[in-house]
């Protein structure tokens, strides 16, 4: 009794919630006095027409695959996991301990290195939410979101007191070795002989978060884990026939969710900014939420969706520079996706069944 | 139409309490109700009878304004009624007991039953009006509730008589209540249906539906059989017999007879002693100890809510336990996270949970992945150390779909897309055909259509003829009756007594299912 | 510590739990119904523009019906997507959240040009300080700092604390306070009982959105002069946590507001306290009260138990 046919739910539902999100937004830059069509036009035109603006595009759209599969992971084993901003935030220590604290004699190693220290604090970060979840029935949305604030409290600590370096007075780090510096996208593409702006903050984490949407396609849906996580999250009780561990599971699905919402960092630290700032996640975390939602749980949309905020993210710091719309309408708009994808999704699902349904007896009617 | 021949009129000429019109209620294709037409008189006891699914249920809830007919008339005391929702129910009078309790568990009886029925704005008036009131119905209707209990203190049985304090505080008139037993154990449900009487005598009416023929002989004054949507017949209850009930409700003649062999009980497979389960501070199971041999079928019988589920629980991993279980001379564990479905099934215990659309499957996941459930870990389902092989599991749902006679049989449609039958084929066939050692099989035909119950029964019994052990536990007792070949009695977490089937009959397992020792049945009211 | 900058803090307290012990009540009825509300920083954030928006009219009271306006076509939004579309009640607050945030930046732009701000408000558009001491001046009472503490602030400051009794009474004295608490444990038994479920929770859901207007225009018009973007900051998620430190309660909603209040004026007065053997830096006294909501959660301090419908669209039963 499937009642859309897939590839409406896949692709129609989004793509309608997508077109309101947008005609509201349109709607509002209208009303602050501005034309929303020349709007469209300088972002599309600020993110795609150049190799820099592309480059930006993927750098911010980088971010938001790390952390929208760490929200899907959750999602799948039914946890919701909002604390994706406070785990990249620590996820961003991990990395900068890792750059700062070891003298990497080549990027490569210094990679693998920051990789595995950004996944390890990010992960930590989510173990205790997780465990209270599993073993005290705290509830997840909770704890995570008291989880963002106290590692928002301390990464200030451990920024003014612990890794500023002596006589500075931003709540920074140093500046990282540049031995540890990644190769840009651009030089990347080079190699292979396409030329590519490296003007822009774009570089191989890129390609490391494609990667690991393909390996978290993989493993939820190839793997006795990614099984298990699923049954978990569809049936909480049936898990428990099946011999399923709820407690391991919830924490296996948070420690990955976490880790990986932490792998952001190599993205915007080690990547882009080669220091440690106070708000190195500017709000990722959260729009992890709005491109797991969009992208329907699933790697693949997520990919999409997240090169598609990729896109309105650069595209909004272009509007703020090419005419009097602030940013934030992004914010607006992004507002609308997660209203809209994850909130009133009976708003736009309902409608499109009746019309299918009506569709297919119309159908049946005609071949009588 | 048998309708049309009343058989409990009452000499009086009064108007019916309630009548019902040519009643007909569907749901998408699924007609619930069709062309119904009841009549019951005021103060009488109606029962209305008829096997899960039979419409009985959908019927009050139109009666009680939950759900809007689709065609017919309601008329209450003589006057045609039209009832949209809950509040104009109550209105008319009907007050209305379900099966799965309405109340607010941290709210005092004495809020429950004022919520919805304050006398204004401000609590205190509505509260002390209510006190008084409660203690009054309380004493007369042998309720025995103390107004400021907690409802969650209280038990099951005290929890039904707040229910049924809230209809008669907004003086309802006609009481109907929708499988009350279910949950009671049996001195209580004596209690309910004193109380019963005790309403009827004082002029109000009540309707009682169930599936339970005992409840309606010793009850009702009247009573209504439904079958597949449809009413087939109203007589007076002395004019009837639990026998011709039966056959009105099923519809054919009761003969559940399935063909088999004599048992020849080999080995011990499994030997269970002094199992305990405590759930919410609750010992549901009392120290129940017993044996299986290969190539026999227990059978379990026993009002549901009586340890039952415990027991399947308990053996196939899922509930914390205490005591000892033994699978083939090797004890199993029975607490801490060792104790789990996984672990029962490498010792050879298969499970088919009594509900399987909450345990047995995942009702989003497709037939394939359903079919790998519990079994995700199985060498055959993988393709090397890190990932599985769903092609094989496919594989292997298809050729499963095709033994079992599952339709559709296509592995990628999901669970919730099959039929109750066919869901439950699907569960069969994947503990099945790993030739377990040991069966735990739960309510195996409930909801199940006609035909897929001979198919299941067939296979446990195939499954015990090849030298197999199966634990069945039923709450009908004519399952129990034909397919065991020893049969245990649990009451109340404990195990009654065992009889034989073939000497035993329904009278005998009835009364320790009412946890009485002997066979006096006039000594349960002493 | 003298006894000036002791009651300095402990009067800083007072107006700096006032949005918290709006915004938690406001939580407290929404919560109560069953609907969770992650949104109350929202609501308060879009209330506290739309008050200062107003200033123009010169008028406090124009600003808070502005102000609650805002705020109760937020909390339709939710309610919206929370009870009659049946959405996820967590995810439609993150994005009532995301909502106000971004609409109250790009709308203070581009009408004030003051880069997110609202101009700085003076004289009619601020509540004054202590119109009680005024009157108490003109009796003849004369002016103390412990009388000050007590009578010196802004009406809202006493609204906020009327409210707390007043929550108390609705919730236990009166019909509707029944029926709320009801539906919020087990909405079947209200709606067989024949009263609407859906119109007790959107009840509940205005009285949130009132409530979190008066939070945001306190914001604005009495703890500042005026709109910064994000000037909520997170205070929205205190209140969540103090009601949750409240275990749902009125006056206890009262008690951990005026304690994470306390905390954060400490926070904002002293930087790190030095005890002597151990310095507590000023983030752990900002973080304090996400800790404490934690350690009541895990239910090592006595167990919070939401309540039991919470988060979960009401669904008639076949």
């Amino acid at each position: 009794m499937e009642k859309l046919p897939r590839w409406a739910d896949v692709i129609l539902v989004p793509l309608i919630c997508l077109v309101i999100a947008f005609v509201f937004c349109g709607i509002l830059i209208a009303a602050i006095g501005q034309s929303p069509v020349q709007a469209i036009w300088i972002m599309i035109e600020g993110s795609f027409g150049s190799t820099t603006g592309l480059g930006y595009t993927l750098y911010y759209a980088t971010n938001f695959i790390f952390t929208g599969l760490a929200v899907s992971i959750a999602f799948q084993a039914s946890l919701f996991n909002i604390g994706g901003e406070g785990q990249a935030t620590l996820g961003g220590l991990g990395v900068a301990l890792a750059c700062l604290l070891v003298p990497w004699p080549h990027w490569s190693l210094a990679l693998v290195g920051s990789i595995a220290a950004g996944a390890l604090f990010g992960a930590a970060w989510a173990l205790l939410p997780a465990w209270l979840q599993a073993k005290r029935g705290s509830h997840i949305v909770i704890t995570t979101m008291m989880f963002n604030f106290i590692a928002y409290a301390l990464m200030n600590y451990v920024l003014v007191n612990l890794l500023r370096p002596l006589g500075s007075m931003d709540p920074a780090s140093a500046r990282f070795p540049v031995a540890v510096n990644l190769p840009k996208l651009g030089e990347i593409l080079g190699l292979v002989g396409i030329p590519f702006s490296t003007k822009n903050p774009a570089n191989i984490s890129f390609l490391i978060a494609i990667a690991l949407a393909v390996g978290v396609w993989a493993l939820m849906w190839h793997t006795r884990l990614g099984y298990a996580l699923r049954a978990f999250g569809k049936q909480e009780k049936a898990a428990l026939y099946a011999g399923i561990d709820p407690v391991r599971i919830t924490i296996y699905a948070m420690m990955l969710s976490g880790g990986i919402s932490g792998l952001m960092a190599v993205n915007a630290v080690q990547g882009a900014a080669h220091r440690l700032v106070l708000n190195s996640v500017e709000g990722a975390g959260f729009i992890g939420i709005a491109v797991a939602l969009m992208g329907r749980n699933h790697p693949f949309g997520i990919v999409v969706a997240s090169i598609l905020f990729g896109f309105l993210y650069e595209g909004g710091s272009q509007l703020a520079m090419g005419t009097t719309i602030p940013r934030e309408v992004i914010t607006v708009l992004q507002a609308l996706v997660i209203l809209f994808t994850g909130a009133l999704p009976y708003m736009v699902q309902k409608p499109l069944e009746k019309l299918f349904a009506l569709r297919a007896r119309k159908a049946v009617g005609g071949a009588k | 139409m048998a309708t049309d021949t009343f058989g409990g009129r009452q000499a009086t000429a009064a108007p019916y309490a309630i009548e019902l019109k040519g009643i007909s209620k569907s749901f998408g294709p699924v007609q619930a109700n069709r062309d119904i037409n009841i009549a019951v008189p005021r103060g009488t006891i109606h029962g209305i009878i008829g096997e899960n699914g039979a419409g009985k249920s959908t019927l009050m809830s139109i009666l009680y304004g939950f759900y809007k007919a689709d065609a017919g008339e309601v008329f209450v005391g003589g006057h045609l009624t039209v009832i949209p929702d809950s509040q104009s129910a109550i209105r008319a009078g009907i007050g209305m007991v379900f099966q799965h309790f309405k109340l607010v568990q941290n709210f005092t009886v004495l809020e429950n039953v004022i919520l919805g029925a304050e006398d204004g704005p401000l609590l205190k008036s509505s509260l002390t009006r209510a006190r008084a009131e409660l203690e009054a119905l309380s004493r007369e209707y042998d309720l025995d509730v103390h107004p400021d209990a907690v409802i969650e203190d209280l038990s099951v049985g005290h929890q039904q008589r707040v229910e049924i304090l809230k209809a008669l505080y907004r003086c309802a008139d006609i009481l109907i209540l929708d499988e009350p037993t279910g949950v009671l154990t049996p001195e209580e449900a004596d209690h309910l249906f004193r109380i019963l009487r005790g309403l009827r005598d004082q002029g109000k009416t009540v309707i009682l539906i169930t599936h339970k023929l005992r409840e309606i002989m010793e009850t009702t004054d009247n009573v209504s059989v439904m079958r597949r949507g449809t009413m087939v017949g109203t007589v007076r209850t002395t004019e009837t017999s639990p026998e011709a009930l039966a056959e009105l409700m099923v519809g054919r003649k009761v003969l559940l007879e399935v063909e088999k062999r004599p048992c020849t009980p080999g080995r011990e497979i499994l030997r269970v002693e002094g199992l305990t389960v405590r759930t919410d501070g609750v010992v549901r199971l009392k120290g129940v100890s017993l044996t299986i041999r290969a190539g026999e079928i227990l059978g379990i019988a026993g009002v549901a809510g009586n340890g039952q589920s415990e027991l399947l629980e308990a053996l196939g991993g899922i509930a914390q336990a205490t005591g000892q279980i033994t699978m083939n001379g090797v004890e199993l564990p029975l607490k801490g996270h060792k104790a789990n479905g996984q672990t029962r099934r490498a010792a050879g215990i298969a499970h088919v949970p009594e509900d399987r659309q909450s345990l047995g499957l995942i009702m989003d996941f497709a037939a394939w992945e359903n079919v790998g459930f519990g079994y995700h870990n199985a060498p055959e389902y993988q393709k090397n150390a890190l990932f599985m092989d769903n092609a094989a599991l496919k594989a292997d749902t298809a050729k499963k779909m095709a033994t079992f006679d599952v339709r559709p049989p296509i592995p990628t449609l999901s669970a919730k897309s099959f039929s109750g039958g066919n869901q439950q084929k699907i569960v069969v066939a994947r503990e099945i055909e790993r030739n377990p050692d040991l069966l735990l099989i739960g309510q195996p035909t409930r909801g199940v259509d006609i035909g897929a119950i001979e198919f299941i029964h067939k296979q446990i019994v195939a499954l015990r003829d090849a030298g197999k052990a199966v634990l069945l536990v039923s709450v009908e007792l004519d399952e129990i009756m034909s397919l065991s070949d020893r049969i245990l009695v649990m009451f109340d977490g404990k195990i009654m007594g065992e009889r034989d089937p073939a000497t035993t009959n329904e009278r005998e397992l009835g009364l320790l299912m009412a946890g009485m020792v002997g066979s006096d049945s006039t000594a349960k009211e002493a | 510590m003298d006894l000036a900058s002791f009651l300095q803090i402990l009067d800083s307290t007072i107006r700096l739990a006032t949005p918290l012990l709006f915004a938690c009540l406001a939580g407290l009825f929404s919560e109560r119904a069953g609907v969770f509300d992650i949104g109350l920083e929202g609501k308060m954030l879009v209330a506290a523009f739309a008050a200062a928006a107003s200033y123009a009219t010169g008028s406090v009271w124009v600003g808070v019906l502005a102000g609650i306006g805002a705020s109760l076509l937020f909390a339709a939004i939710h309610g919206l997507a929370s009870i009659t579309f049946r959405g996820n009640q967590l995810i439609s607050g993150v994005a009532v959240n995301f909502l106000a945030s971004g609409l109250t930046v790009v709308l203070g732009t581009s009408w004030f040009h003051l880069g997110g701000q609202t101009p700085a408000l003076v004289g009619g558009m601020r509540f004054a300080d202590g119109p009680m001491m005024t009157a108490l001046a003109e009796i003849g009472v004369a002016k103390s700092p412990v009388l000050d503490l007590i009578f010196g602030h802004s009406i809202l400051v006493y609204v906020s604390l009327a409210c707390v009794p007043l929550t108390w009474w609705i919730l236990y004295r009166t019909r509707f306070g029944l029926r709320l608490r009801a539906v919020g444990e087990n909405p079947a038994a209200v709606d067989t009982a024949g009263v609407s479920v859906t119109g007790l929770r959107y009840a509940a859901v205005a009285i949130t959105g009132v409530l979190c207007g008066l939070a945001g225009a306190y914001m604005s018009m009495g703890l500042s002069a005026g709109f910064l973007r994000e000037m909520t900051a997170g205070r929205g998620y205190i209140a969540l946590a103090a009601l949750i430190f409240a275990k749902w309660r009125p006056w206890y909603a009262l008690m951990a507001c005026l304690l994470f209040g306390l905390l954060d004026a400490v926070a904002i007065r002293f930087q790190n306290i030095d005890l002597g053997f151990v310095v507590i830096p000023v983030q752990f006294t900002q973080a304090l009260p996400y800790i404490l909501t934690v350690i009541i959660l895990a239910g090592f301090v006595g167990k919070a138990v939401p309540p039991r419908a919470g988060g979960e669209a009401y669904v008639k039963e076949r």
